[in-house]
């Protein structure tokens, strides 16, 4: 305030403003220096610690880099093993099954039950928070600890199996038992999705759903008319989220086949095998190459929704 | 004249009372329609916990085909044989070590990220663009494509098993969610706080310290569980990086005592599980406003 009075006096007595203009670019210079001071930590994390390092894996994926003996530049050589490589191609149909039916089925649940508590106010709260929980803990060692006792040979799972007459023998020691075991603890931790749905639900007018009572729709119809295109930004931001998340699941994995992603690979997830790879077997290139796949693929399948997004995510407003 | 206005009157008071009378049963069924609906994805969704629960106070030998949750007889042994520990190493070590590690990380995130955020949405300088642009793309970007490389320069520089390379990342804002989540936070707070600071001549320093950090208490507090319960449950990295048992945090004790204790010892095995997972869910229950809020409204991950 004072300031503004004294400028405006100097210009009333007519001197020339001469110290603020000899000083903005000196302010400029301050301003860009206060700006590289406060971004100093993050910068020097980002070349530290992330730029820098994807460089390196990059170089590290044409070598054969081992922690002990060194490496040597052997070109695409770590690609083309990848693709001959069984238990990497048992680890790629692994980790897509898990991400290809366990991500559509972890947020039709998130949905469902998001639009059962949005019914209600009453109670919402405590609902919300306790389904929730498990998203918090479910990727902890404890979790994969209790779900390999409860699936494992005559846990509880087998009694209840025995209850319907069939599954026996434990779910841990089958391979065509451990993907839905897997998927089952993935689907548990529906509520970070649900949450998020929620929150969206909250956003769409009722007088969207009055205008269609109005119109004697039924729920079907105001599902697919209504909800699902005002929650598609939402579904949307769920689906490019769990889809990444699944790629990268690791200590679940770990815990319960005890590192070795067993039986026969069929817990063999990508970031597991990249691990034994990496830090198992010291092969740090073929790990690195791994990684740079990983990160092409999770790269594309980015671009995809988002490129894809604007033929089946309606925003409202924006006229986009 | 007046008793034929009083039936009148009546007549449609009472068919009102008959119809909010149908309403509200209707909507007593509906209501317990949904607690049943929701207390049945209730029951699935708690039976893990309770079974563990319940599973770390039972014998060992009557966990496995068990699947009723209430045990015929109670023992603490279990309790006691994870208090143990691993190799003469008891419990409260590793528990004190996540207890450093989680709370290095609160500190380190609160520091180097609240301060990057002001840089992004409180000064003007060239090159903020681009960064930020850069620091958002990082946010997607899988954590194995780095830690090849950060693996063989933390070995090379002797930093492996120690803590360093499990904190250095905390302490110079290398998690760009809560960069992001802060810089959400910051631009909705008004302009004309700081820029009346300013024209009262604080600088940069003074507004982040006295103006901008009291007001990001909340998002301060999201951030902070967030890191803490993040911290806690990581198993990736100290995986890679620690050696010495006595430096173990939980998980990695956890995953030690699966495979020493026999198949057969669930019991201490559930109750290493709920002890570890014990501070999580007293942080949850405590903040559970904040966490769920926080998810809401950043889309965080759990």
């Amino acid at each position: 305030m004072s300031l503004t009075h004294e400028a405006n006096r100097s210009a009333k007595v007519g001197k020339p403003p001469r110290r603020p203009q000899s000083k903005r670019p000196s302010r400029k210079a301050a301003e860009t220096r206060a700006g590289y001071a406060f971004l100093a930590p993050w910068l020097l994390g980002f070349i530290a610690l992330t730029a820098g390092p994807m460089v390196a894996s990059l170089y590290l994926a044409f070598t054969d880099f081992h922690p002990i003996r060194g490496g040597e530049w052997i070109g695409v050589d770590n690609f083309t093993r990848l693709f001959d490589d069984p238990r990497f191609l048992d680890s790629v149909q692994v980790t897509v099954t898990y991400a290809v039916v366990g991500t559509p089925i972890k947020l039709a649940a998130a949905l469902g039950v998001a639009m059962l508590l949005n019914n209600r106010r009453r109670g919402q709260g405590t609902y919300r928070s306790l389904f929730y929980a498990p998203s918090l803990i479910g990727a902890s060692v404890s979790i994969a600890i209790v779900w390999k006792a409860m699936f494992n040979d005559q846990g509880i799972v087998d009694d209840i199996g025995d209850f319907f007459g069939t599954w026996q023998g434990g779910w841990v020691g089958d391979p065509s038992k451990t993907m839905p075991m897997m998927i089952l603890l993935t689907v548990w931790q529906f509520g970070a999705p649900m949450v998020i749905f929620l929150a969206g639900l909250k956003q769409i007018p009722g007088e969207l759903y009055e205008a269609a009572d109005v119109d004697g729709a039924g729920p079907w119809r105001k599902f697919t008319r209504i909800t699902l295109p005002m929650l598609s930004p939402v579904l949307f931001f769920n689906l490019v989220l769990e889809t990444i998340h699944s790629f990268q699941v690791f200590a679940s994995a770990f815990i319960i086949s005890g590192g070795r992603g067993g039986p026969a690979n069929s817990t063999l997830f990508y970031t597991l095998y990249l691990y034994q790879r990496g830090f198992g077997q010291g092969q740090l290139g073929y790990a690195a190459a791994m990684a740079w796949l990983l990160v092409i693929v999770v790269g594309i399948i980015t671009l995809i929704f988002f490129r894809t997004s604007r033929y089946w995510v309606h925003y409202t407003g924006e006229g986009r | 004249m007046s008793t034929a206005t009083l039936d009148e009157r009546r007549a449609p008071a009472a068919e009102h009372e008959t119809m909010r009378r149908r309403v509200r049963r209707r909507r007593a069924g509906r209501t317990v329609g949904f607690h049943l609906l929701v207390w049945a994805v209730a029951i699935v969704m708690l039976y893990p916990g309770v079974w563990m629960l319940l599973s770390s106070f039972r014998p060992t030998n009557q966990i496995i085909g068990e699947t009723g949750l209430i045990p015929d007889n109670t023992t603490l042994d279990n309790f006691r044989n994870a208090l143990d520990g691993i190799g003469g190493i008891s419990f409260w070590t590793f528990f004190t070590n996540s207890m450093v590690l989680g709370i290095g990380s609160v500190i380190g995130i609160c520091l180097s990220c609240s301060v990057s955020a002001y840089a992004f949405s409180r000064i003007e300088f060239p090159g903020r663009g681009l960064f930020f642009t850069l620091m958002v793309c990082t946010l997607l970007l899988p954590f194995h494509v780095v830690i090849i490389p950060q693996f063989i320069m933390f070995n090379e520089v002797g930093w492996t098993d120690s803590y360093i390379p499990l904190l250095i990342g905390k302490f110079l804002a290398a998690d760009a969610f809560f960069v992001f989540l802060m810089v959400q936070f910051m631009r909705n707070l008004p302009r004309e706080l700081d820029e009346s600071a300013r024209i009262d001549g604080a600088g940069h320093l003074r507004i982040f310290s006295s103006i901008m950090l009291p007001l990001m208490r909340p998002v301060l507090a999201t951030s902070s569980i967030f890191a803490f319960i993040w911290s806690w449950n990581d198993f990736l990295a100290p995986l890679i990086y620690l050696r010495s048992p006595d430096k173990y945090p939980l998980p990695l004790m956890l995953r030690q005592f699966t495979d020493q204790t026999s198949v057969s010892d669930y019991g201490a095995q559930m109750a290493a599980a709920v002890l570890a997972l014990a501070p999580v869910l007293i942080f949850f229950i405590l903040f559970q406003r904040y966490i769920v809020d926080g998810v809401a409204t950043q889309g965080l991950k759990g």
